[in-house]
C-alpha cells in the first residue's frame, strides 16, 4: 500500500479531451490494492476510456459490491456518483439507480467473488432485464481478500498457490451473459490496454446490457505456474479474435486497414466500432456460433478475448418497460403519485 | 535503442540536472535534503569540497544549475538552489576543525597570479598536500573579483573574509599588494608550476565622440566598482546613465543609486530580453527604480566647455537574416539624448597580459588569448597554467572554481611524474533507498508549493546604506519550505528487465506518465510512441532490454519527480530507487587514475 497522495504534478504536454480536462482528471484516491494487482490497470483502462470519450464525470454512477475489485470504484472518477453496495447486490442496486435516472451512465463493477458466487443471481437478472448499463468484472479466480481461495471462475484443474488442484468446474461468466441475452459481450485482459480500453468505451456506448469479463491476475494469491489466470498463462493462451477501435462523431474510417480486414459496426448512438478481424472466421454478430467458438476454444485451454458479441440494435429496460423520456427522479409528486382517481381508473381498465 | 548503460558514470550524472550543469558538479540534491534535516555544516562541507566558496555563491552565483533544474520544467520555477547554498553558509556551526589540515610540505612550491577564486580554489587543493602556495595579487587582501568588482550590499566583505581566510589557513602564503609585472621574473624564481588566474581585468573601452572631451565624467564600470569598493569614490552626479547590459552594468546602476544617483538609467543596445544580465539581477535594479530601455545605440556623448550633458542614442530593432543571425539596424526614428551628470560604461571586460613577455613560451592565439588546453588548463609552456577569466575570458565564479580544480589536479599529476592528459573518472556511489515496503530514506511525498521568495531589506534603508546586504536570506522556516521542492533526481529509479513481470503497475502510477511498455525502434521512432509526448531530446531515454513478451521498457528522464511511486508499486522490485553520488575527482582524490563506473 502506497501512503503518500500521487502528487498532482502532471507532464506539462498532456493533450486534452473535449471538455479540457486530461486523463489525470478522471483519477480518483491512490489505490490501496496490492503492488502490481491487476485491478488496477483496468481502472488505469476505465480512466483512459472515459477520458477519450470525453465523459463528464458528474454523468457517471459508478456501482459495486464487495471485494478487492469493488473497491477500484473508489481510484477513478473521483468526481462522478458512486455507490458501494452490498455483497453480490450492485446488480439490484445499479438496476434501481438506473431506473430512477436514465440519463447517467451506469458502471457495475464487480469481481468473481461478486458475481458468480454471492451475486450470480443477480448478475443473472440485471443481464436478462437488460439494463443500461457496462457491466464489469475483474476475474482473478481467488478470494484475494480472505488468502486465495479459489472462485467460482476458477479453471478446474488448475492449482492454488499452495499446490492444491481445483476440482470444481468453472463458471464461464461470458458464456452465462451470452445465453442470458447480453447484448454487447468483451472478454479481455488486465495486461492488454490497447485491446480494454476501447472495448470499455464501446461498452459504455453500447445502448442495453454490456458485459465485459477482464481476467486480472491477483499478484499475491494466483500468479504462479499451474494457474490459468497469471500474467504467463493468459499471455500464452490469449486467442484474440478481433482489435477494435471506437469512432465517435464524424470522422472517416482510417485508411490505415487493409481492404476486407475491416468490419464497421454502428451502434445506436452514432458511435462506430471498427473492428479489424483477428480470426476470419469469426462473426460477432452470432450469438450462437460465438457461444459454440467460445467452448471449443476453452476445451483446448484457450482464452478467446475481444469482442464476442455485439447487437448494434439492442433495447435496454426502459425501452422494454416503456418509461417516459424523462428521468423518474425529476418529476415531482404529483407526476409520480397522480392521486386515488387515476389508481381507480387503471384498476377499472384491468377488470 | 541498445539498453542504456547505467553503469556510464555520466548516464545517472545528466539525471541530475543542477549537478550536470554545475562547471564544479556540486552534488546539489543532496546538499539540499542535509538543509532540509537541519545537517547545515554538513550540507556547507559538501559545497565547500565542491565548490570553495558556498557563502561567497549562495549570493553571487550565475546559477547555471537553475534553468537546468527539472522543477522548472514540471511547474513555472526551479528550485532555489543558490539562496539554499546561502543557508547552509548562514547556519552552519563553526566548521574550521573540518577543514583540512596543512600537510608536511613535500617540497615544492607553486605561484599563483592573482588572488580571485580561479588560484584560491587552486591553492585549497593543493596546499593540504603540501605543496607550498604563494598568491601574489596587487590588492592588499585576497579575493579578486569577487572583492573588488561585486557591491557590498550583494556580498559583505565578512563572507569572503571568512571563505577566503579558510584558504590561506591552510598554509597558503598570500603576498598582497604585490602585482606580478613580469612572468619571465617570476619564472626565474624557479617555482615548480605557475598558476594564471588574473582574470579579465580590463573594462572594455566605449570609443564614440566627446569619449575624451568628456572623459571626467565617464568611468569605465570594473574600475569605478573598484574604486567605490575600496572606498576611493563615495559619490556620484544625481543623473546617471550606464551603458551595458550586463551583470557589471546591474552592480554599477545599483552602486550609483547608492552614491547620489538620483535618478539612474541602464540603456543597452539590445533588446531587454536578450540583455547578458541574470534576470534576477535586472530585477533587483528595475526593484531600485532603474529604468531599463533597451533598442538605443550609443552615438556619442555630449558635452560643453568640457563638462559631460548626455549621451546620444540611435534608435535601432532586431533583425534576422535566414541563418537567425541577429543585426541591429536603424528604425528610423529620430535620435535621443538624455542628458546626465555621469556615465558608467559596462560594455565588456577583456584579458590584459602586458606583464607576459613575448620569450616566456606562452604562445596567444589571434584574440591575443592565451593558447590553454580546455581539459588540462596547461598553457604552450608546461610549467605555466591558466584559468578563470584569465584563460577563456570573462565567466563566472563557479567556472573559476572549476577550472581552478581541474588545473590543480594537472599540476599535482605534472609533478607526481604522471601524464596530466590521462584524466581520471569520477568515483560513483549507487546504493539502494528502500528502508521499508513503502518507506524510502528520503523524502518522496512531493511539495506543491511555489518557490518561496527571498526576503529583502526595506528598499528606503537600503538604498542609504551602501554596505547594507540587500537580501537577508531564507530564515529556517522558508529555507525548509524551499528545500522540499527539490525532486531528489540523484535518487535514481533502477530497473532490472528480468525482474518485471509487465503487469504496467508503474505505468499506470507514474504521475507523469515517464513510464511505456513497447516494442523498441530508432530513438525519434519510440520518441513519438512514448505515452506522454517527449519534446526534450537532450533528455534521455532509458530503455530496458528485451521483456518476455518482446517489448522494452522506455522511460523518459525530462520530467520524472524521483517520487519513486512506480518502484512502490512494483510488485517484483524490478524499480528500485538508488541514490547516485559521484565524486569528482579532485587534486588528492584516493584514487587518482582508477576508471570508476556507476552500477
Amino acid at each position: 500500500m502506497t501512503y503518500i497522495a500521487k502528487p498532482k504534478f502532471h507532464h506539462p504536454g498532456l493533450k486534452k479531451n473535449e471538455l479540457g480536462y486530461t486523463h489525470r482528471d478522471y483519477e480518483g484516491k491512490i489505490s490501496t490494492l496490492c503492488a502490481g494487482c491487476g485491478h488496477d490497470s483496468i481502472t488505469a483502462s476505465i480512466i483512459e476510456a472515459c477520458y477519450e470519450l470525453s465523459i463528464e464525470p458528474h454523468r457517471v454512477a459508478k456501482i459495486s459490491g464487495i471485494g478487492c475489485s469493488s473497491k477500484t470504484p473508489d481510484y477513478f472518477l473521483g468526481n462522478s456518483h458512486g455507490f458501494n453496495s452490498v455483497h453480490g447486490r450492485m446488480p439490484s442496486v445499479l438496476t434501481g439507480a438506473n431506473l430512477a435516472n436514465r440519463d447517467l451512465i451506469y458502471l457495475g463493477v464487480s469481481g468473481d467473488g461478486d458475481s458468480a458466487s454471492i451475486g450470480f443471481g443477480q448478475f443473472a437478472h440485471s443481464i436478462r432485464r437488460a439494463v443500461n448499463m457496462t457491466y464489469i468484472v475483474e476475474n482473478n479466480g481467488v478470494y484475494g481478500l480472505t488468502k486465495g481461495q479459489f472462485s467460482a471462475t476458477a479453471d478446474r484443474g488448475s492449482k492454488s498457490k499452495k499446490g492444491v488442484t481445483n476440482t470444481d468446474n468453472a463458471i464461464d461468466l461470458v458464456a452465462i451473459a451470452l445465453q442470458l441475452g447480453a447484448t454487447f459481450v468483451a472478454r479481455s485482459f488486465s495486461g492488454d490496454k490497447t485491446q480494454l480500453v476501447p472495448l470499455i468505451a464501446a461498452a459504455i456506448r453500447h445502448k442495453g446490457a454490456s458485459f465485459i469479463d477482464v481476467i486480472s491476475p491477483c499478484i499475491a494469491f494466483n500468479n504462479h505456474a499451474g494457474s490459468t489466470k497469471s500474467f504467463d498463462y493468459v499471455r500464452e493462451h490469449n486467442d484474440a479474435v478481433n482489435r477494435l477501435d471506437v469512432l465517435v462523431g464524424r470522422e472517416p474510417i482510417s485508411v490505415d486497414y487493409a481492404p476486407g480486414t475491416v468490419q464497421v459496426v454502428e451502434q445506436h448512438d452514432g458511435s462506430r466500432l471498427a473492428l479489424r478481424k483477428l480470426d476470419a472466421d469469426y462473426d460477432p454478430h452470432d450469438r450462437l456460433g460465438a457461444m459454440t467458438f467460445l467452448q471449443k476454444h476453452a476445451a483446448k485451454g484457450q482464452i478467446v478475448t475481444g469482442l464476442l458479441y455485439v447487437d448494434p440494435d439492442a433495447e435496454d429496460l426502459h425501452t422494454h418497460l416503456d418509461t417516459v423520456e424523462t428521468p423518474l427522479n425529476t418529476m415531482d409528486e404529483r407526476a409520480l403519485c397522480p392521486g386515488s382517481a387515476v389508481l381507480d381508473k387503471i384498476n377499472a381498465s384491468l377488470r | 535503442m541498445k539498453p542504456t548503460d547505467i553503469s556510464a558514470p555520466d548516464y545517472f550524472h545528466k539525471v541530475v540536472d543542477c549537478q550536470w550543469a554545475c562547471p564544479a558538479h556540486t552534488p546539489v540534491p543532496e546538499y539540499i535534503r542535509l538543509i532540509a534535516e537541519g545537517r547545515y555544516s554538513d550540507a556547507y562541507m559538501i559545497n565547500w569540497q565542491s565548490n570553495v566558496f558556498p557563502g561567497i555563491l549562495g549570493r553571487t552565483c550565475d546559477r547555471p544549475c537553475e534553468p537546468a533544474c527539472r522543477r522548472g520544467r514540471v511547474e513555472d520555477n526551479p528550485v532555489a538552489i543558490c539562496r539554499l547554498k546561502r543557508v547552509a553558509a548562514d547556519f552552519k556551526d563553526d566548521i574550521k576543525h573540518r577543514l583540512p589540515k596543512p600537510g608536511p610540505k613535500n617540497g615544492k612550491r607553486i605561484a599563483l597570479v592573482g588572488g580571485g577564486p580561479a588560484s584560491l580554489a587552486v591553492a585549497r587543493d593543493l596546499a593540504p598536500l603540501g605543496y607550498h602556495c604563494t598568491v601574489f595579487d596587487g590588492d592588499p587582501k585576497a579575493g579578486g573579483m569577487m572583492r573588488s568588482q561585486i557591491p557590498k550590499f550583494r556580498l559583505p566583505d565578512s563572507v569572503i573574509d571568512e571563505e577566503t581566510d579558510y584558504i590561506l589557513g591552510l598554509g597558503v602564503e598570500f603576498k598582497g599588494g604585490q602585482r606580478v609585472d613580469s612572468l619571465k621574473q617570476l619564472l626565474s624564481e624557479n617555482y615548480d608550476a605557475i598558476f594564471v588566474g588574473s582574470g579579465a581585468p580590463r573594462g572594455r573601452e566605449l570609443d564614440i565622440p566627446g569619449r575624451k572631451e568628456a572623459g571626467a565624467n565617464i568611468h569605465i564600470g570594473i574600475e569605478w566598482l573598484a574604486n567605490v569598493s575600496f572606498g576611493h569614490v563615495d559619490k556620484i552626479g544625481r543623473r546617471v546613465i550606464v551603458l551595458g547590459g550586463g551583470n557589471t552594468a546591474m552592480d554599477c546602476c545599483r552602486t550609483a543609486r547608492r552614491l547620489g544617483g538620483e535618478s539612474v538609467k541602464v540603456v543597452v543596445r539590445s533588446g531587454f530580453e536578450e540583455m547578458k544580465a541574470s534576470p534576477w539581477e535586472k530585477e533587483d535594479a528595475i526593484h531600485e527604480d532603474i529604468p531599463i530601455l533597451n533598442y538605443m545605440v550609443p552615438v556619442a556623448f555630449k558635452h560643453v566647455a568640457g563638462k559631460l550633458i548626455g549621451v546620444t542614442f540611435q534608435k535601432v530593432r532586431a533583425e534576422y537574416d535566414d541563418k537567425g543571425r541577429r543585426n541591429l539596424v536603424p528604425s528610423g526614428e529620430p535620435d535621443e539624448t538624455i542628458p546626465c551628470d555621469d556615465v558608467l560604461v559596462a560594455v565588456g571586460q577583456e584579458n590584459a597580459f602586458p606583464w607576459i613577455e613575448a620569450d616566456c613560451g606562452i604562445e596567444f592565439d589571434k584574440w591575443h588569448m592565451p593558447k590553454v588546453d580546455p581539459k588540462t588548463f596547461v598553457s604552450t609552456n608546461p610549467k605555466v597554467f591558466f584559468g578563470g577569466d584569465a584563460a577563456f575570458g570573462p565567466k563566472n565564479i563557479i567556472w573559476a572554481v572549476a577550472h581552478g580544480h581541474d588545473a590543480a589536479l594537472s599540476i599535482h599529476k605534472m609533478l607526481s611524474g604522471e601524464d596530466i592528459n590521462e584524466r581520471p573518472l569520477p568515483e560513483v556511489h549507487v546504493s539502494s533507498q528502500k528502508m521499508g515496503i513503502h518507506e524510502w530514506s528520503y523524502d518522496n511525498d512531493i511539495s506543491a508549493d511555489k518557490r518561496f521568495k527571498v526576503p529583502h531589506r526595506d528598499k528606503v534603508v537600503a538604498l542609504k546604506d551602501i554596505r547594507a546586504e540587500v537580501e537577508l536570506g531564507y530564515d529556517l522556516k522558508l529555507a525548509l519550505g524551499e528545500a522540499q521542492r527539490c525532486l531528489n533526481c540523484d535518487v535514481q529509479t533502477v530497473f532490472s528487465a528480468p525482474l518485471c513481470i509487465e503487469c504496467d503497475a508503474c505505468v499506470d502510477i507514474c504521475p507523469m506518465d515517464c513510464i511505456s511498455f513497447t516494442e523498441n525502434g530508432e530513438e525519434d521512432d519510440l520518441r513519438q510512441r512514448l505515452k506522454a509526448p517527449s519534446p526534450h531530446h537532450d533528455q534521455a531515454l532509458y530503455v530496458s532490454g528485451d521483456l518476455k513478451t518482446g517489448r522494452v521498457m522506455v522511460k523518459d528522464e525530462d520530467v520524472c519527480l524521483h517520487c519513486g511511486l512506480c518502484a512502490e508499486r512494483c510488485p517484483t522490485g524490478a524499480w528500485d530507487m538508488q541514490k547516485y553520488l559521484i565524486d569528482m575527482v579532485q587534486a588528492g582524490s584516493t584514487c587518482q587514475s582508477k576508471a570508476r563506473s556507476a552500477a
